[in-house]
Order: C-alpha cells, then sequence, then structure tokens
C-alpha cells in the first residue's frame, strides 16, 4: 500500500467492482433481450475502465490506450451480431423477452 | 509460413467479396484450399522459408517455433474444417447462402489460427472474439428460429466469458506492463504471493471455462449444437470449442500459469464435467443433444489429463500426452459422430432417435462409421480411443490419484451405454415403415465418414509408430 | 486522489444502475450514453485521451444509435401490459441499490491485502500510433475481420429475414 498510486487505483477500483456487480445482476436478472445487451455493454465499460486503470497505475499509458481502443472495436462488432440476432428473434416470433423464446428444453 | 495462416484466410474474404461477384464462386473451394494447406503445414512443418516470406512473418511477430500442441491444433482446425465443408456442400443447396457461409467459415478458420498462434493474451482474447463472432453468425445461418435463440444465449453467456477474461488480462497486465506470454510468466514468478494475482488467474480461467463448455458453465453448449445447421455443428464440436477453452487452457497453463496451482482444480473440473455430461448423455431423445452432452464428459477427460500433468513428474508428462492424444482422438471421433448426424438428418429430417430405427440396412456405411465411432469414444480397442484413455488412466494411477483413475474407468462404461443406446435405437433391428425410403447419404458425406473412420481404425492400429513420432516428442517437448 | 474522483466514481455507478433499472428501454439507452460520457471524462483524468475519445464517439454516439433504430423496429408494448410488466420487473431489481451499498460498506471497511507492484521503468514505446499500427499488427488484422464478421451477420440475419410475422 505504499505505492503513491493506491489510493487511485482503491476508488476507481472499487468503481470497477461496483459497476461490474450492476452489469452482472442485470444479465442474470433480466428477461427482456435488449436489456440483456445493455448490461454486456455496463460490464464491457467496467473492464475498460479496469484496463485503463491497470494502465495508468503500471505507467503504461500508451499500450493500455491501444488495448482499449481495440477492446472498443471488438465490442462494436460483437453489439453488430447481438442486435442482427435480436432482429432476427424479434421478425420471426414477435417477442423480445426471453420467457416467449424458450423452444430449446432438455 | 505460419502467418500465412492468418493472412491467406483475410485475403481470401477480400478477394471473394470483389465488387462485381467476379471470384464468388470460388467460395468453397477456396475455403477447402486452405484447409488442406492448413493440415499439410501441420504435418510437415517446412523450416525453409522464402525472404518475403520471413519478412511478413517478423511483421506478424509469430517466429517462435511452434511446440507440438499448436501443431496438433492446426491439424485439428484443417481436418474439421474440410469435414465441415464437404458436409456444408450437401445439405446446403442456396447458392447465396453457400457463399455467405463459406466466407463466415474464412473468418471462423483465420480466427482460430490466430488463437493458436499468438503469444500475447490480448491478442489471444481478440482472436478468440473473432471465433465467436464467425460461431455467432454461423449457429443462427439456417434462418431458423432456434438456431437464432441458440446463437443469442451462446453470445450472452460468451461475452461474460468474455468480460472475466479481461478483467484477468488486465491485472496480469497490471503487474507484467506488457500482455505477453513471457512478460506476464515472469511477473507471475517474481510476485507469486499477491492477492490481485491470484483472482486474476482465477477470473481468467473461469472465462476459458465457459468458453470451453465445462461444468459448471455448460448451460449453452448443447443449445448451441442442437440449434446449428449441420455443416456447422460438426465445425463447434469438433474445433470451436476446443480451441477457445481447451486449448487456452493448456496455453496458459504451460505457458503462462505454470500447471501446479491450479492442478486441484482442473481435476475436480474435469471429473464433475466427466460425470455431469455423460449422465445426462442417457437421458436425451435427440441425437445432437446426446453428442453435445457426451462433449461436456469428453472434454472433462482432456481437462482431468491436464490436471494430471500438474502434478508433475513422468505420471505428469504421461498426462499431458494423454490429454493432448485424446484431444485428436475426440476431435476426429466426434466429428464423425456429428458428420453421421448430419447425414441422418439429411435423410430422415430430423435428429429426434424416437422416431428412427433399423436404418443400418438402409444407410451402411453411416451405420459403420458410426459404430466405429461409437465403440472409439467408449474405449474399445484397438481403436485410436483406447489408447488415449488407457494412457490417461495409468497416467492418474501413476500420480497417486487412484480415485479419479476409477472414476475414468467408470465414466467410460457409462459412455459405451449411451453410445450402444445410439446405435441400437438409430441403426439396429429392422427398418421402421416410414424409413424404408431412406438411401445411403450423399457423396461428399460418405467420403468425410469413410475417412475419419480409417483414420481412427488407423490410429488405433498403428499405435507403436504413433507413439513414436507422435507422442514421444510431445512427452519431451516440455 | 481528491473529490472529483470519488465525485466521478459515484456519478458512474449511479448512472449505471439507473440504465439497468430505469422502465423504458429508450431510457435505457440514453442512460447507456450517459454512462459512456462519464466513462470518457475517467480517461481524460487517467491520462488516456485518445481512448477517452474513442469512447466517446462509438459508446455513446454509434452504439446507442445502433440500439435506438433496432427498438423503433420493434413494436410498442401493449397499453395494457405495461404496468404490470413494470412491476415484475421492478420486484426483480430493486435487491441491486441493496446490494451495491453493501458491498460499498463491506469493500470499504474490510482492509484486503491487495498490493501493487512497484514502478517498472519507462514506457519502452510510448507513440500510440506506433503501438497500433506497428507493434500489434495481429490485433489489427483481426479487428478487420471482425468488422466483416459484423457486416455479414448484417447480411445474413437482418435482409433476408422475411417480414413473416408482420
Amino acid at each position: 500500500m505504499n505505492n503513491p498510486n493506491w489510493p487511485i487505483f482503491a476508488i476507481f477500483g472499487l468503481g470497477v467492482v461496483l459497476t461490474l456487480g450492476v452489469g452482472f445482476y442485470c444479465v442474470m436478472v433480466t428477461r427482456n433481450l435488449i436489456r440483456a445487451l445493455i448490461g454486456l455493454e455496463v460490464l464491457t465499460k467496467a473492464v475498460t475502465l479496469l484496463l485503463v486503470l491497470c494502465g495508468y497505475v503500471a505507467g503504461r499509458m500508451a499500450l493500455a490506450q491501444t488495448l482499449a481502443i481495440t477492446l472498443i472495436v471488438v465490442e462494436v462488432a460483437v453489439m453488430v451480431v447481438a442486435v442482427s440476432l435480436f432482429l432476427g428473434i424479434f421478425r420471426r416470433t414477435g417477442s423480445i423477452r426471453s420467457t416467449d423464446i424458450q423452444n430449446l428444453k432438455g | 509460413m505460419r502467418s500465412l495462416l492468418i493472412l491467406l484466410p483475410l485475403a481470401g474474404l477480400i478477394l471473394l467479396n470483389l465488387p462485381g461477384g467476379l471470384l464468388a464462386g470460388l467460395a468453397l473451394p477456396a475455403v477447402a484450399a486452405l484447409a488442406i494447406f492448413e493440415i499439410v503445414l501441420a504435418v510437415y512443418l517446412p523450416t525453409a522459408a522464402f525472404p518475403a516470406l520471413e519478412q511478413v512473418q517478423q511483421l506478424l511477430h509469430l517466429s517462435t517455433p511452434l511446440d507440438s500442441l499448436a501443431r496438433v491444433l492446426l491439424l485439428s482446425i484443417g481436418i474439421v474444417m474440410l469435414a465441415s465443408l464437404l458436409v456444408l456442400h450437401a445439405t446446403v443447396k442456396a447458392q447465396r447462402r453457400r457463399f455467405n457461409v463459406a466466407n463466415v467459415l474464412l473468418i471462423s478458420l483465420m480466427g482460430m489460427n490466430g488463437v493458436v498462434l499468438v503469444h500475447d493474451l490480448f491478442s489471444l482474447y481478440v482472436f478468440l472474439e473473432v471465433t465467436s463472432v464467425a460461431s455467432f453468425v454461423l449457429i443462427a445461418s439456417s434462418g431458423e428460429d432456434t438456431g437464432l435463440e441458440g446463437a443469442f444465449k451462446y453470445l450472452v453467456l460468451s461475452a461474460v466469458a468474455t468480460v472475466l477474461m479481461l478483467s484477468g488480462v488486465a491485472m496480469m497486465f497490471l503487474f507484467a506492463g506488457s500482455t505477453d506470454f513471457s512478460a506476464v510468466a515472469a511477473a507471475l514468478q517474481n510476485n507469486s504471493g499477491q492477492l490481485l494475482l491470484k483472482i486474476a488467474i482465477g477470473t481468467f480461467g473461469c472465462g476459458l471455462l465457459i468458453k470451453g463448455g465445462l461444468v459448471p458453465f455448460h448451460g449453452w453448449l448443447p443449445d448451441a449444437y442442437q440449434s446449428a445447421p449441420a455443416a456447422i455443428s460438426v465445425l463447434l464440436a469438433g474445433v470451436v470449442t476446443k480451441v477457445s477453452g481447451i486449448y487456452a487452457l493448456f496455453r496458459l497453463g504451460i505457458s503462462v500459469v505454470g500447471l501446479q496451482t491450479f492442478s486441484p482444480v482442473l481435476l475436480a473440473v474435469g471429473a464433475l464435467s466427466m460425470v455431469v455430461g455423460a449422465l445426462l448423455a442417457l437421458r436425451q431423445n435427440s441425437l445432437k443433444r446426446l453428442l453435445a452432452y457426451s462433449s461436456v464428459s469428453q472434454v472433462g477427460y482432456i481437462v482431468l489429463g491436464l490436471g494430471c500433468a500438474g502434478m508433475g513428474g513422468p505420471a505428469g508428462k504421461l498426462g499431458l500426452a494423454a490429454a493432448i492424444f485424446h484431444l485428436f482422438n475426440h476431435t476426429i471421433f466426434k466429428t464423425l459422430l456429428f458428420v453421421n448426424s448430419a447425414a441422418l438428418e439429411q435423410r430422415t429430417g430430423t435428429s429426434d432417435m424416437s422416431v428412427m430405427g433399423g436404418l443400418g440396412s438402409r444407410m451402411p456405411i453411416t451405420s459403420t462409421s458410426s459404430a466405429i465411432a461409437a465403440l472409439s469414444i467408449a474405449g474399445i480397442p484397438p481403436l485410436s480411443g483406447f489408447w488415449s484413455k488407457l494412457l490417461l488412466i495409468i497416467a492418474l494411477w501413476q500420480a497417486g490419484l487412484y480415485a479419479y483413475a476409477s472414476l475414468a474407468v467408470f465414466v467410460s462404461v457409462l459412455t459405451l451405454a449411451y453410445m450402444l443406446t445410439v446405435q441400437r435405437r438409430v441403426f439396429f433391428g429392422k427398418c421402421r415403415e416410414d424409413l424404408l425410403s431412406a438411401r445411403e447419404a450423399s457423396g461428399g458425406i460418405v467420403l468425410v465418414e469413410a475417412a475419419l473412420a480409417l483414420v481412427i481404425i488407423g490410429v488405433g492400429v498403428l499405435m507403436p509408430y504413433v507413439m513414436n513420432s507422435f507422442l514421444l516428442p510431445l512427452k519431451g517437448g516440455f | 486522489m481528491n473529490a472529483l474522483d470519488v465525485v466521478l466514481v459515484a456519478a458512474l455507478v449511479v448512472s449505471a444502475t439507473m440504465t439497468v433499472m430505469t422502465a423504458r428501454l429508450l431510457r435505457a439507452v440514453i442512460g447507456l450514453a450517459i454512462t459512456s460520457a462519464i466513462l470518457t471524462m475517467i480517461m481524460f483524468r487517467l491520462a488516456a485521451p485518445i481512448a477517452g475519445v474513442f469512447e466517446l464517439s462509438v459508446c455513446a454516439g454509434l452504439i446507442p444509435a445502433i440500439f435506438i433504430s433496432a427498438i423503433g423496429l420493434t413494436r410498442r408494448l401493449a397499453a395494457e401490459e405495461l404496468p404490470a410488466r413494470q412491476q415484475e420487473r421492478l420486484r426483480r431489481f430493486w435487491p441491486l441499490p441493496v446490494l451495491l451499498v453493501l458491498a460499498i460498506i463491506v469493500l470499504t471497511q474490510w482492509p484486503l491485502p491487495i498490493g501493487l507492484p512497484d514502478s517498472q521503468g519507462p514506457e519502452p514505446v510510448t507513440d500510440l500510433s506506433t503501438l497500433l499500427w506497428n507493434a500489434r499488427p495481429a490485433d489489427l488484422l483481426a479487428q478487420v475481420a471482425l468488422l466483416l464478421g459484423g457486416a455479414f451477420a448484417v447480411v445474413m440475419l437482418v435482409k433476408n429475414v422475411g417480414r413473416e410475422h408482420e
């Protein structure tokens, strides 16, 4: 705890943990497909913050920013696919609640 | 040479989509050519490279020599991609869809190759995402409800796994200042007591277990395998889950963390997956679902071997070799089983075993190859599965893990039980009335079935040769 | 650390919670954009300006736009169902603020043995553009593949699925 960056790490670290909690809770509890995607977005934000924070404390900001930018691009691609799937599901079943699409059982 | 495995699929992707549709007809042959190229590369591993290619190699930072694990995986990827392509050719006739699926197969190929070839934790994550995104699209490619839903569920779980993995990477990055394997390994050595690093390994590991479909995170796997179209189930079961979860675990253990630390966890997770997968497989009516649970079980064997490797010593080396050998064998026989399922679906229109029966006389090649795969997966000599399971059990016994060894034997019996059930329900006996018109599957599928069955028999019978050329170098290589 | 940091973190967590708990999906998407904006501010504070700009334009701009157009394509919930759905949702989500407060109390009071590494020396490559284009080319190729994958997803899944349900 002697590292001068400790207070910064502590406060932003706490923020990361809480945001991760919010995201996980949302993904686990929601029945609405779009809200599940929003939960995933919140989780991604938390991880981006964690990445930048670790880079700050380690003194590797250029690398941390590169990784964060790559992460954002990956996230966009995944979200585009997710929304495409969502639109496909909606058009075929007319519902956006996961309880109405439980065709897979066993 | 290796960098071509990443560059060529991408180049192919761009060329195939040039405006004007000039090269569009070459989509399937292009994928086939790349898959064959990969098989050849994995087996022969040319050491001399052209000067221009050397430059490219340096460019992608892939110069570290390939170890045996990577070679086995590249070989598996090539074989399964080819099999999947032939099944695609036989089952999907619409030109538009064929073209699209072939393109996304290229993306998947590039992703998997990338996962196997990189030396950096973050790059590993990025290529895993490439593979996953390709998988989501492929699972949904049939346009059916079940496909879309299976893909969506898989996406959500995969994204959660990604978040866990990245959290681990970020914390390791904190201590290592870089995400390169060697830098992280050094940092882990120097800072071994740190709580944050232990949490980092834990979260990264959990993320990998989810991606690999191990108990208790296997929930998405049966749905995804069942709802995917036939050719894609072949690809998923054959390599995608292995590359994503299992290979990454191996790589983490061997090159970054050191297997001793999480050996007990691996043993427990492996054993649990083995047992739960087999028990759940016994209850299934849908062939694809049964095979999905069977995959969970067999991957449990592989992880058990990895856990044994962490015990160190000669038993540990044997365990590692057995695990990698079983990885390869499972790829072959699970692919064959899914190709059989594709054949059945092509001719009967369903995967529901309760409406099948007595197809043995109508579909001789499918039935024979299915029987061979079933016996191999259950561990009957002299087929390939027998040897890998035997080596695994010997390794466990030598390492003093008697309980796990006995469990492995017990689950083999369960495996035999459910596979025989499949044979009996689908192939044996008199042919049902409504299935009298069924014929053998089309040429491409039959070719794949025959080829894979021959590989299973070959690897099993030629075991001494395999032992010398394949396994002993594996043992020495770590 | 100063008061600004505490305010930023608090704002982030609060806006994330409200995004997740709010009734209307459109409000949730706007909440997502606001959360991204707060994250951008945090990134500026942590000396990551370029990443911050990316975050702002993509996650506070592009992604909410995608979500809003997707939501716009779905039909509005029938008026009768709305109150019942809202109540059901609230019932499932109310533990969240409680859990968060508990987590704050536990984490701030209980000293975890977390150590940080000593200083690692100066960064070998400080130029972001060199890193992005030269040092990590494999990542770059992977991103190209990902974007192509996204394009194929749209082509295969959205265009071809007919308007069967309408």
